[in-house]
């Protein structure tokens, strides 16, 4: 392990941690700006051109806004809370390759930070301990609607955690490995989106559902929890809390497009591999339009419905689908 | 073994006591289970460094994300944070007491008549496939079948053992209900089963 070494992991992850906390930003951006066009309206246009830096003015009135804590909060927990649910959020995408290897500098730099054999278990891990800031930030609050929001949060995340990880079963055993960078080597032939279609359609519902976006957004239900498990979060506090919540959004379209849509690979990129990293943001950006339009286009589910819909549909439908896969596999020889 | 591995070992051994030192002699639930999760977290960081990732992974996954996060729901959801004086009696810290110095004597003891002067033999080098997941799964479905079959059906037997208790509990509570309401509410039928709108 040379010196080298180091310092290439350094600025990956440093360019890592920058590129998710400025696609954050912008994505909230992106957002404002589709809900409001599907809605007749303009959107933010003020600052900057086209309102380009909108999100730098929300970040300045954040940073600058007084940062209460309730009476009777357990403040240790209070402010550790924001914290557990933003760190797994900007650590998940380790291990997912962004492009294929590139040649710079005399040496090839992978553009992954790590490629473990378990890549996917460590996305379920990952995913599994950002449940516990959600829990945490509604119990230390000591109020109902925050408490009420965050064991709705957690219970829904833990049960769609179940079809989210059975829904990435089914690439799994088709690349025949966990590592997320031979799933995408072994979407060359076709995508797993057209081989898997109850899988990638399981995916993307479990996934809004993990991320508490509408129409699954039950977690901070206005009408009932008014702004759920961070109702009493103000400032910056709020503002990490905000910020998880579009960092994850970044992350499972990621991890979607990887494991579904062919990750980076696309027409010439074999030829000029600056194209990957291309090809994966221009798949990205089509599924969080897409994760906004379902956003603008559908109501929130009753919180029964959900847990049913979880339950009862998505969680045998993902298992049917592994068995079927298998059996396919093995009939077929993988 | 050099002096960054003895330190690394050093670190996380000392957070592993820490945690669980502190899951113990914690007075709110909630923070007891935290420290719990610290410290499955921190052996399943120990199991990585050891070569086992997929055990590592599991390890948090299923005893840090999945069981823990119940642990905790449970304790909120029955506001059962703070421990009432009557359950640390003196009794229960002297058995603690008492197990603990047993196992601490048992560790020293081994240390002092099987550990010492013995040279600690070096690592085989490990196959490249080591702990993969496709050779844990070639184990686990060919030598060790027999014990993933059997925890295989215990697991599913708490499953429908918990399906059953859920269900003959809710059937009591609404067969009360229809008892003091007789005509809204009919007795079969479980409390999703309402209709919609």
């Amino acid at each position: 392990m040379d010196a080298g070494m180091i310092l290439e992991w350094v600025i990956k992850s440093v360019v890592m941690v920058l590129m998710l906390t400025g696609g954050f930003a912008y994505v909230t951006l992106f957002e404002r700006k589709v809900i409001a066009r599907i809605q007749v309206r303009v959107g933010p246009n003020r600052a900057g051109p086209q309102g380009v830096l909108q999100p730098i003015a929300d970040a300045v009135k954040l940073i600058f806004k007084e940062e209460l804590t309730p009476a009777g909060a357990d403040k240790k927990i209070f402010i550790l809370a924001p914290l557990i649910t933003v760190l797994p959020a900007l650590t998940v995408l380790a291990v997912v390759p962004l492009g294929p290897p590139l040649n710079l500098f005399g040496r090839t730099v992978n553009l992954f930070l790590t490629d473990i054999n378990v890549g996917v278990l460590y996305i379920i891990a990952i995913t599994s301990i950002s449940v516990y800031g959600i829990t945490l930030a509604g119990w230390s609050s000591n109020n109902k609607y925050a408490m009420l929001g965050g064991l709705r949060a957690t219970a829904q995340m833990i049960s769609y955690e179940l079809a989210l990880g059975l829904a990435i079963v089914g690439p799994v055993i088709l690349a025949g490995s966990m590592s997320l960078v031979d799933i995408v080597d072994a979407q060359r032939p076709m995508w797993f989106a057209v081989l898997q279609p109850a899988g990638f359609v399981l995916y993307f519902i479990a996934s809004l559902a993990e991320v508490n976006r509408a129409p699954f957004d039950m977690p901070e239900a206005e009408q009932e929890l008014t702004a759920g498990y961070h109702s009493e979060y103000s400032g910056m506090k709020f503002a990490l809390f905000f910020m998880a919540e579009y960092i994850k959004m970044i992350a499972v379209a990621t991890i979607g497009a990887t494991l579904f849509l062919g990750g980076y690979l696309g027409p010439f990129v074999d030829r000029f591999p600056i194209l990957g990293p291309l090809y994966l943001v221009a798949k990205v950006v089509v599924w969080l339009f897409v994760m906004v339009w379902v956003r603008s286009a559908l109501p929130r589910i009753r919180y029964d419905r959900l847990m049913a819909l979880g339950w009862k549909v998505l969680f045998p439908l993902g298992l049917v689908n592994v068995l079927v896969t298998a059996l396919i596999v093995v009939l077929v020889g993988g | 073994m050099s002096i960054g591995v003895m330190l690394v070992y050093g670190l996380l051994g000392l957070i592993v006591v820490i945690t669980a030192l502190g899951m113990l002699t914690s007075r709110n639930a909630v923070y007891s289970a935290l420290f719990l999760v610290l410290n499955f977290a921190t052996v399943a960081v120990l199991y990585m460094t050891l070569g086992a990732p997929f055990i590592a992974l599991a390890q948090v996954s299923v005893y840090a994300g999945a069981i823990m996060v119940l642990f905790l729901f449970v304790i909120m959801l029955l506001g059962a944070e703070h421990i009432t004086q009557r359950s640390t009696g003196r009794g229960h810290r002297v058995l603690s007491v008492l197990v603990a110095v047993a196992l601490l004597a048992e560790a020293v003891i081994y240390i002092l008549f099987r550990g010492a002067g013995v040279e600690m033999a070096a690592l085989p080098s490990l196959p490249p496939d080591f702990a993969s997941p496709a050779a844990i799964g070639q184990l686990l479905f060919s030598q060790f079948l027999l014990p993933f079959e059997i925890t295989a059906v215990i697991l599913l037997s708490a499953v429908i053992g918990a399906i059953y208790l859920t269900r003959r509990e809710r059937q009591a509570a609404a067969r009360t209900a229809a008892a003091e309401q007789p005509a809204e509410k009919p007795v079969e039928e479980p409390a999703e089963k309402t209709p919609i709108y």
